[in-house]
């Protein structure tokens, strides 16, 4: 640095002199705090002056601002000792100097004065004190300043003392300069800022402010502060910028005229000078352009920035500056060549890049090269332009007009410089192929600087416009590369504008490449843009018509991805099963979404299709293999194939799953289950970034071949209109199999577009059906005993029944096949005859069918009968018949499942075919006693829907012909309706004995209600009576206590049974369960016993006995008992049972039986009321059925002593259902409500 | 002085694009996707730094003469979000955010 704050010395020069050397150097060697005003923070300050010699003339005049030149310290040096010499000369001298300084009016000054030994010693004599001198200055010239004279110590030695001395100057030398810096500079600035303030006022001119302010900005410079420097420029950047902006916005300065003159240099910012004299002098004058003026602003702050270190600041100030400068042009509608301001702005970069290289190492320049790459390219974007201005780039080379262009720009460039203009001259001038060259340069140097910091986008941007480039060169396969290069960017980031364009210009690449496939494909993707115009997209669809046109020989046939020409988007089956008998028609209807926009005829439309022949025979179930909600459609989702925003692919492909079950093959045990995800190829390669997301999108197409399936669908000459179309083939459906649709391939011309994956798979089924033959009710439930309808299905599968073909019906006795006449069937087949013959022989049921096609149903109904069976115990094992206890609780009805055996033309094997029918009714019979005299009665409950008539009801015996069995019954016919009972009672009467076994036959006539008499059905219900006779009869009375009248609750009766044998023993009870007593009387042992089950009776004492009872009439046993009544009223007697007793020793050892032994456990009898009794007896009957006389055996069976029922017939209960009065107790006052 | 208004996906494609000069729209295209590489830059910067995350205004984002660009207009994104009907990821179609937007433009362009 030149420039030092100015210091002026007067008085001795010699002196000075001798001393200037160790002053200068020793002055900046210690800094100093500078305080500052305005709050500034304090700055540590290293010190530097240009010591001149005093003249009048460097003194500043009125009004004279400049501060460079502005001398800030004044010194007066003088070695005087001697106080003659000082007082003749020295004082004068000093006095002149004062006086100068004074007029000028500064008040920096100091004055030094100089003691050396030497001069002491040499005036000895008239030595005055030290101090005197100095003393003497002092009071003459620092009055009340006492600091601004200093004394110096020889200078010249090198003691301690003049070290001492020197320091002591040296600071005080320090301390004042600063002390003039901060008031000068303090009163400098003022003046500025009230300058600064008169903008507004219209004089006010911005290159005079600019001219003060820069003052500053040199000075702090010279001070070596640059940071403050810097802030005067900055802050006179921003001034400016915020007029100009101000212009734009409608308020104009005046002095801003000056800047609006059309721009006539153009040569590039200068940045090697650190100060551009030139242009700060046209400034000065008011003549710079706005370019000049923001050239120099921007190389003074360059200047600075290199010098504080912050080289790449520059570069980015550079960047904003040119772009600046380019809108403030524009705003301030200053007129400027056509190509001038690139001329600059290409400068500029190109001076500021060398500027920071020269600054720069070659590793810090490749590590900070994202702050210079933008200039970079900034500088490539303007050479291109530059370059199609001037028609160096063109091919035929620059017209006369470009030429005329050319030399205009190099008039602005202005004196040729060597160190700057060289390039810009050297582009402008050299022919064509070095300024590719240059720019190709500087391209690929911007392209490798955006790709080393990451930025891609950039660097593509840059590639794209070097295709450009170099497709004007003709280069088209390097620009290729790098438009694809773009264009994957665009496509995978979903940017559908740029990819349009850039997919536009490598269609113009490749069709000047000549190849063939690549262009038609990006032509049909460009043809199905809708970004594009109607009028570009029918161009490129025409050019693939065109090409598909041709007539050449088919090895020239062009295979393009389907995708860009037409999207499958759904795919439908008729029927929507996807499953179809082998033989039918199934057909398969296409949509596809054409994106051309024109019609396009299609010679072919084809899809493969995969055949698996079916071994699992599922017989024309679906697999579910497509799970749509729609059975029968398949819709495709698509990929976009145009650059659409990949959001619906970023969300990826919906998981299908499917569950796995591992099963053991020898047990078919499960092993493990699980789910399993069917498309993870799809899934999980969207987690690689790297992968394009849709081959469709990659320009260069998916090489797709169309596999020769072995079968195809067809459809010959298609017309695809824009939008969706539908597309209907005939599926072949010969074998039985599976079929997989893979691939669909339309064909126009030359071109084939081919979907190579159907995606989800698709396919659908043939299947082979065997002849089924289903017999069911027509309506349910089937009756028994009624004629019913049954309706016959056949499902004819793969057989066609011929003329002639008949099934075959085994009869059976028990369901005879009632012939009709109007026997007709239907089939589904409309064609078909429908007669339908029915031969009847002993043996079979013949019947010959309607000639059916296969796969058709065959419908016919043929009336029936089951007879119901009558209960007869031989009819039970019955092979055909089985009689079932429904377990339904609420009807226990029974039913009867006849089979049916059929021979069927189609089968060599017979059908068994089982229909069960329900017995409408439920029959219970009953034998009621009264004392000797017995009576049957029968009850038929209706347990069907029906209402029925039930006529000539009888009951026959079938044995005993003395017996009479008198009916009570009245009515003739009697209406059963449905879930009601009928009752009918017989009362039986004989002559000589009654038979202890009783064969009955209850017979009757039922038809449902309202129907002839014709149709009459018998209904037949056998059973058995045993043991009929009464054997005995008991009696109970119950006595009240003594001398009462009657029974009081809480007071002990008597009760008194008496059970009389009413009959001579029969031979088989004999046998069976009496034993001679010692004295020779035939008895047998009853158990009674007296149980109340309402708890109304307390029994005292023992409340069961044994009795032994003679077996003779007549014989009578009394059992008193004592009972206490609970309540008063009229109770009902404590029944009262008596039970057979069979002691152990009666015991044989047989098997025994134990459910027999359940059957008849007497104690589950006990609890029974008289109520069931019938019910116990039907249940024996039915019971007996199992085996005959049953009850003998488990008698045998048990080793222990074992008590027996009665049947119900054989011990009459006299007192059955008595009440007797019982008084409540006299001291009964409180009456107990029990309320529930 | 807003020209063009664009809103990017997280995945870098266009959720909305506007540009007041529509003869210039791809121009627009380009210069946003282009400065998606300084968007970048600076998110995973500050993603780095741990500054103050919550300044979302991310400054100059590409170097143009032109246009000067910013990355604005939050509260109406906003708004578009908070619509139960509207798919993130998808397109905005949004009618009101395209009122704002060109309200946006009016005002200052």
């Amino acid at each position: 640095m030149e420039n030092k704050p100015i210091v002026t010395c007067a008085g001795d020069q010699g002196l000075f002199t001798s001393l200037y050397t160790s002053l200068a150097q020793q002055l900046p060697r210690e800094p100093m705090e500078w305080r500052r005003t305005y709050g500034r923070a304090p700055k540590m300050i290293h010190l530097e002056a240009n010591f001149v010699q005093f003249k009048e003339e460097l003194l500043p005049k009125e009004g004279n601002k400049a501060l460079l030149t502005f001398p800030f310290l004044h010194i007066y040096w003088t070695d005087c000792c001697d106080t003659e010499a000082y007082k003749s000369t020295v004082k004068e001298d000093m006095m002149r100097w004062q006086n100068s300084l004074r007029t000028h009016g500064s008040a920096d000054w100091v004055i030094i004065v100089v003691e050396t030994n030497d001069t002491k010693k040499k005036n000895k004599t008239n030595i005055l004190p030290r101090s005197s001198i100095v003393d003497k200055i002092r009071s003459d010239f620092c009055n009340k300043q006492n600091d601004r004279c200093v004394v110096l110590s020889d200078p010249l030695k090198d003691s301690s003392r003049s070290q001492e001395s020197w320091n002591s100057l040296l600071l005080k030398l320090r301390t004042l300069l600063l002390m003039s810096f901060t008031k000068n500079l303090g009163r400098f600035e003022d003046d500025m800022r009230t300058l600064r303030e008169k903008r507004t006022q219209p004089g006010w001119s911005f290159c005079e402010y600019f001219m003060v302010q820069e003052e500053l900005a040199f000075v702090f410079e010279m001070l070596q502060q640059f940071e403050d420097a810097l802030v005067q420029y900055d802050e006179l950047d921003a001034l400016f910028t915020q007029y100009v902006l101000n212009f734009g916005a409608g308020d104009t300065a005046n002095w801003l005229g000056s800047f609006c003159a059309p721009v006539r240099s153009w040569s590039g910012l200068l940045l090697r000078r650190p100060i551009d004299m030139e242009k700060r002098d046209g400034i000065q004058r008011g003549e710079a352009s706005l370019l000049d003026l923001r050239s120099y602003l921007f190389s003074r702050q360059c200047t600075l920035l290199i010098f504080l270190q912050r080289p790449w600041e520059v570069t980015q100030r550079a960047l904003e500056l040119l772009h600046n400068c380019v809108q403030e042009l524009r705003l301030l509608e200053v007129s400027v060549l056509e190509g001038a301001l690139d001329c600059w702005v290409f400068l500029s970069c190109l001076e500021v890049l060398h500027r920071i290289e020269g600054c720069c190492d070659q590793a810090q320049l490749a590590a900070n090269c994202s702050h210079t790459v933008g200039l970079w390219a900034y500088a490539t974007d303007k050479l291109k332009s530059l370059g199609e201005l001037c028609g160096l780039v063109s091919e035929k080379g620059p017209t006369s007009e470009d030429l005329n262009r050319t030399v205009d720009l190099l008039a602005g460039l202005g004196d040729e410089r060597p160190e700057t203009g060289e390039s810009c001259w050297l582009v402008l001038r050299t022919p064509a192929l070095s300024i590719n060259d240059f720019k190709k340069e500087l391209s690929h140097a911007a392209m490798e600087m955006y790709r080393a910091i990451g930025r891609l986008r950039s660097a593509r941007l840059v590639g794209k416009s070097l295709a450009e480039f170099y497709m004007r060169k003709g280069d088209r396969e390097r620009a290729e590369t790098f438009l694809q290069e773009a264009l994957k960017s665009y496509v995978s980031e979903g940017w559908s504008l740029p990819v349009t364009h850039t997919r536009k210009q490598i269609a113009e690449c490749q069709k000047l490449l000549g190849r063939t496939e690549d262009y038609l494909q990006t032509s049909a993707l460009l043809a199905g843009d809708v970004n594009l115009t109607t009028e570009e997209r029918k161009h490129f669809c025409q050019e693939i018509l065109t090409f598909a046109g041709k007539s050449g020989d088919h090895s020239n046939k062009v295979t393009l991805s389907m995708g860009v020409f037409a999207q499958l988007t759904r795919l439908q089956f008729h029927p929507a099963t996807a499953s179809v008998h082998s033989g039918a028609i199934l057909q398969v209807e296409l949509t596809l979404r054409c994106l051309m926009p024109v019609s396009v005829h299609i010679q072919q439309v084809a899809a493969s299709i995969h055949f698996d022949v079916d071994h699992g025979g599922t017989h024309g179930r679906s697999k579910g293999a497509q799970r749509q909600t729609n059975p029968g459609t398949v819709e495709f989702i698509q990929g976009n194939s145009s650059a659409g925003p990949p959001s619906s692919s970023a969300a990826g492909p919906s998981l299908e799953l499917d569950e796995i079950q591992d099963r053991s093959p020898s047990d078919n045990s499960l092993n493990s289950t699980g789910v399993v995800c069917k498309n993870t190829h799809l899934i999980m390669r969207r987690h690689d970034s790297n992968s394009p997301p849709d081959t469709p999108n990659c320009v260069s197409p998916p090489t797709v071949a169309m596999k020769e399936g072995a079968q195809m669908l067809k459809v010959q000459d298609v017309k695809l209109e824009p939008g969706n179309n539908s597309i209907i083939f005939t599926a072949p459906s010969g074998q039985p199999g599976t079929y997989t649709l893979r691939q669909l391939c339309a064909t126009v011309g030359q071109v084939q577009f081919v979907l190579p994956h159907i995606y989800p798979s698709v396919q659908y089924e043939v299947y082979s059906q065997e002849p089924q033959l289903t017999v069911e009710p027509l309506s349910e439930p089937l009756l028994a005993g009624l004629p019913q309808m049954v309706k016959f299905t056949l499902l004819t599968g793969h057989y066609a029944v011929k003329k002639g073909d008949a099934l075959q019906l085994s009869n059976t006795d028990t369901m005879p096949i009632l012939p009709s006449t109007s026997c007709t069937a239907r089939t589904s087949n409309p064609a078909a005859g429908c007669v339908l013959s029915i031969q009847s022989s002993d043996k079979v049921t013949s019947i010959s069918l309607p000639p059916t096609p296969p796969y058709h149903t065959l419908e016919f109904q043929l009336e029936v009968l089951c007879i119901i069976p009558s209960g007869e115990v031989t009819l039970l094992f019955d092979n055909e018949i089985i009689f079932k206890q429904k377990t339904d609780l609420m009807v226990k009805s029974l039913c009867v499942c006849p089979q049916m055996s059929i021979d069927c033309p189609w089968s060599i094997y017979s059908t068994l075919l089982a229909l069960t029918f329900y017995i409408p009714f439920k029959t219970k019979h009953s034998l009621l006693s009264a004392g000797n005299r017995k009576y049957i009665q029968v009850c038929v409950q209706n347990v069907s829907d029906v209402n029925f008539t039930l006529a000539e009801v009888k009951l026959t015996e079938k044995q005993h012909a003395s017996l009479e069995l008198q009916s009570l019954n009245t009515k003739e016919q009697q209406l059963l309706c449905s879930k009601h009972s009928v009752f009918c009672l017989w009362e039986v009467r004989w002559k000589d004995d009654l038979p202890s076994c009783l064969q009955c036959v209850f017979s009757a006539n039922f038809s449902p209600l309202n129907q002839d008499v014709s149709a009459f059905k018998p209904f037949h219900y056998q059973f058995q009576l045993e043991r009929v006779t009464t054997l005995y009869s008991v009696r109970a009375e119950i006595l009240p206590p003594a001398g009462e009248q009657h029974c009081r609750s809480g007071f002990l009766c008597g009760l008194e049974v008496c059970i009389t044998r009413l009959t001579e023993p029969a031979e088989g009870e004999m046998a069976e369960e009496s034993k001679t007593d010692t004295d020779g009387l035939k008895t047998t042992k009853l158990m009674y016993e007296v149980a109340d089950s309402s708890s109304n009776w307390a029994v005292c004492g023992k409340s069961s006995g044994m009795v032994s009872m003679p077996m003779t009439a007549n014989a009578t046993h009394k059992v008193q008992i004592e009972v206490m009544p609970l309540f008063a009223g009229h109770l009902p007697f404590p029944k009262i049972k008596v039970l057979k007793y069979l002691p152990h020793t009666a015991a044989v050892a047989i098997q025994p039986d134990p459910d027999s032994c359940v059957e008849n456990d007497s104690l589950s009898l006990l609890d029974k009321t008289l109520d069931d009794q019938g019910d116990t007896a039907s249940i024996r009957s039915r019971g007996s059925v199992h085996s005959v006389g049953s009850g003998d055996q488990q008698q045998k069976g048990v080793a222990m002593p074992r008590l027996e029922p009665f049947s119900p017939g054989q011990v009459f209960n006299h007192s059955h259902a008595r009440q007797v009065l019982v008084l409540p107790a006299t001291d009964d006052h409180i009456m107990e409500v029990n309320a529930t | 002085m807003a020209v063009c208004i664009a809103v990017i996906a997280k995945e870098n494609y266009p959720l909305y694009i506007r540009s007041v000069p529509t003869q210039n729209e791809l121009k627009f295209h380009y210069t946003v996707h282009t400065s998606l590489d300084v968007v970048e830059e600076k998110i995973s910067a500050v993603g780095k730094s741990l500054g103050d995350q919550r300044e979302l205004y991310l400054g100059l984002l590409y170097p143009t003469e032109d246009y000067k660009m910013f990355r604005k207009l939050h509260n109406s994104f906003t708004d578009v979000m908070c619509n139960p009907f509207h798919n993130p990821g998808d397109t905005i179609q949004s009618k009101a955010f395209d009122g704002i937007v060109s309200g946006m433009m009016v005002q200052t362009g």
